[in-house]
């Protein structure tokens, strides 16, 4: 159940007896041939590795560099980087982008457990309810789903009717600076799904003589759920947050499709990734967006240690 | 992934017993299916909400507010088809060939790699292993640039091949840390029996453990699709060619080209650009649910 041992390689199987009794000479023979075989799985992996390792190393020189793509990149040392600090561009788009992951992330991990505990309660037709409170998740990432929450939210789209059926007035969703990030919010929580779905796993790993004992020495719905799920499912709440906080740093397409391309109305809804591609691929400042690159990875993994560092304090391994 | 695929049966009485012991009053039970379908629909509402609009003509798209359209309109689905530069049929063909080539690339590659890290051994085995669910967490937009510049020094701009290649070299981590998952449950006996049989490593993998890796690779498939299907940002980035277009691209056509309100025929393309992401995870969510709920738990 605990997400640690996902990434800890299985232990290697003890070699087989006949090693034993093998000379020196054939051991070594034996141990290439079986190298060999092993290489030889791997070798598109190997090729693939090339266009990850190599990649990855260039844009950390490029971070340093003055690069248009027409002439060679000019070493500039930090300049990119002390030009991100008075660039206001970029610390609006970091704000959007945090604002963005820090709310949306909690709400839709809340909601995901929510559900998935109403869900685990023992009720009749529990695929059909899955089956529909999975697929946004799988829908919204599409510009078919972006395009549509353009105008489910416009200006006379069916939030504002349905808010004018409750006597409020029309707001200008996407197009208010106040507003425009709000709607991609909502359309993060309405993929609350895929969370979900591994909180119900999750919450069925949990055996249910837990629950009745602890119903037996009267402990409250509130206790059991403090007492008895939180901490048996924190593995997996970790396990959900990290994924869903690197996920909504990136975010991407929805910023794009939602304004043509551009920021929204005064820059609200400018994702980092996509001022970065902005700055990379509209003005081919290849240097600069390397370096944002980098900034955003350092910010990435400080957060994702940020939680591993914590998890000692809330997740629970002993299960 | 054993205890989270538990079969049906099993589930069954777990529900039954949780039944039993805590909702068992009628109303509380009555309470839950009030407040789910609740939010189902709530949550249901856009997408059928785009399915009426596709179907009404663009005059009461906005002022007639009910599902079932007053009026219908057809039409729009053909005329949308063709409302573009190129038909809709050029743009489907070309989702459909990436998507395709998509499945074979991961299904061969990070199958190959799979095996080799669940059940060969081989020097670095480990160091590899970790090194390839690193790569799982690094965050892609750190290899973007340098990329496209090498595919650019390569030629391959305005191409498939940016989209297609990496496919065909296990880069896609996550596939392979699936199928490690899967493999490493088959008992170790097969492979031995194999071996004693006179197979060697690649007859074994072809011939006793790839048919048994059959739901891993319905998972791998059906993953594939649903994200290449989707994907925009690599065919926006390397596509530029009209003729080359995938489903998302032409999609946002339809507002690029200034604001010509023709919603309905819009609508009409959207739906039918989820029609197959919606069509796969349901002759498929098994699979994907158990793929999710296997990443998540071990």
């Amino acid at each position: 159940m605990s997400t640690e041992t996902a990434v800890m390689p299985e232990a290697d199987v003890p070699p087989a007896p006949e090693h034993q009794r093998l000379s020196a000479g054939r051991r070594r023979g034996r141990r290439a041939r079986k190298d060999r075989a092993g290489y030889l799985f791997l070798l598109p992996w190997f090729i693939g590795m090339l266009f990850t390792v190599v990649p990855f190393f260039a844009s950390l020189y490029l971070a340093f560099t003055d690069y248009n793509l027409l002439n060679p990149p000019k070493w500039i040392g930090l300049e990119n980087f002390t030009a991100m600090f008075r660039d206001p561009v970029l610390v609006k788009s970091l704000k959007v982008t945090f604002v963005y992951t820090f709310v949306s992330v909690p709400l839709s991990l809340a909601a995901a457990l929510g559900v998935a505990m109403i869900l685990n309660k023992g009720i009749r037709a529990l695929p059909v309810y899955r089956a529909v409170f999975y697929l946004p998740s799988l829908l919204g990432a599409s510009v078919a789903v972006v395009l549509l929450w353009r105008y489910v939210f416009g200006l006379d789209g069916i939030v504002n009717a349905l808010l004018g059926w409750f006597g409020a007035p029309a707001i200008a969703w996407t197009s208010d600076p106040d507003y425009a990030l709000t709607t991609l919010i909502i359309l993060h929580v309405w993929t609350f799904g895929s969370p979900m779905v591994i909180f119900l796993a999750g919450l069925r790993q949990i055996p249910v003589m837990y629950y009745e004992a602890a119903a037996v020495d009267g402990a409250s719905r509130w206790r059991r759920f403090r007492s008895i799920t939180l901490p048996l499912l924190s593995p997996i709440i970790f396990f959900n947050l990290i994924q869903s906080l690197i996920a909504s740093f990136q975010t991407f397409t929805q910023g794009f499709v939602m304004n043509d391309g551009g920021g929204g109305p005064a820059n609200s809804t400018l994702f980092y990734n996509l001022y970065l591609y902005q700055q990379g691929f509209n003005q081919f400042h290849m240097g600069y967006a390397s370096a944002m690159a980098w900034t955003l990875l350092v910010i990435i993994a400080a957060f994702t240690a940020l939680t591993f560092f914590s998890a000692k304090y809330w997740v629970n391994y002993d299960n | 992934m054993s205890t989270t695929l538990q079969s049906t049966k099993t589930r069954r009485s777990y529900d039954d017993a949780l039944i039993e012991r805590f909702g068992s009053s009628r109303r509380s039970r009555f309470t839950r299916h009030v407040a789910l379908c609740l939010i189902g629909l709530f949550m249901m509402y856009p997408l059928l909400w785009l399915l009426s609009s596709s179907l009404k003509p663009n005059g009461l798209i906005f002022s007639d507010l009910a599902l079932w359209p007053a009026e219908w309109s057809p039409s729009n689905y053909a005329d949308g088809w063709t409302a573009l530069e190129y038909d809709f049929g050029v743009y489907f063909t070309n989702s459909i060939v990436i998507v395709v080539l998509s499945i074979v690339g991961n299904l061969f590659s990070c199958s190959l790699a799979a095996y080799g890290f669940a059940r060969l051994h081989f020097t670095g085995r480990k160091l590899f292993f970790a090194l390839m669910l690193g790569t799982m967490m690094l965050p892609g937009h750190v290899l973007l640039i340098p990329q496209y510049i090498l595919f650019a020094k390569l030629g391959w701009l305005n191409t498939y091949y940016p989209l297609l290649v990496p496919n065909f070299l296990a880069t896609n981590a996550f596939y392979i840390f699936l199928m490690v998952q899967f493999m490493r449950q088959l008992p170790q006996e097969l492979d031995d029996a194999a071996r004693i049989d006179g197979c060697g490593p690649f007859r074994t993998f072809w011939s006793i453990i790839l048919p048994l890796c059959r739901p891993a690779f319905a998972t791998t498939a059906i993953f594939t699709f649903i994200s290449v299907w989707n994907e925009f940002f690599g065919p926006l980035l390397y596509l530029t060619d009209p003729e080359l277009y995938t489903v998302p691209l032409a999609l946002r056509q339809f507002v690029d080209s200034e604001g010509q309100s023709q919603w309905g025929q819009m609508f009409a393309m959207s739906v039918l650009s989820l029609a197959p992401i919606i069509g796969f995870f349901i002759a498929g969510q098994k699979y994907l649910v158990k793929g999710i709920a296997t990443t998540g738990l071990k």
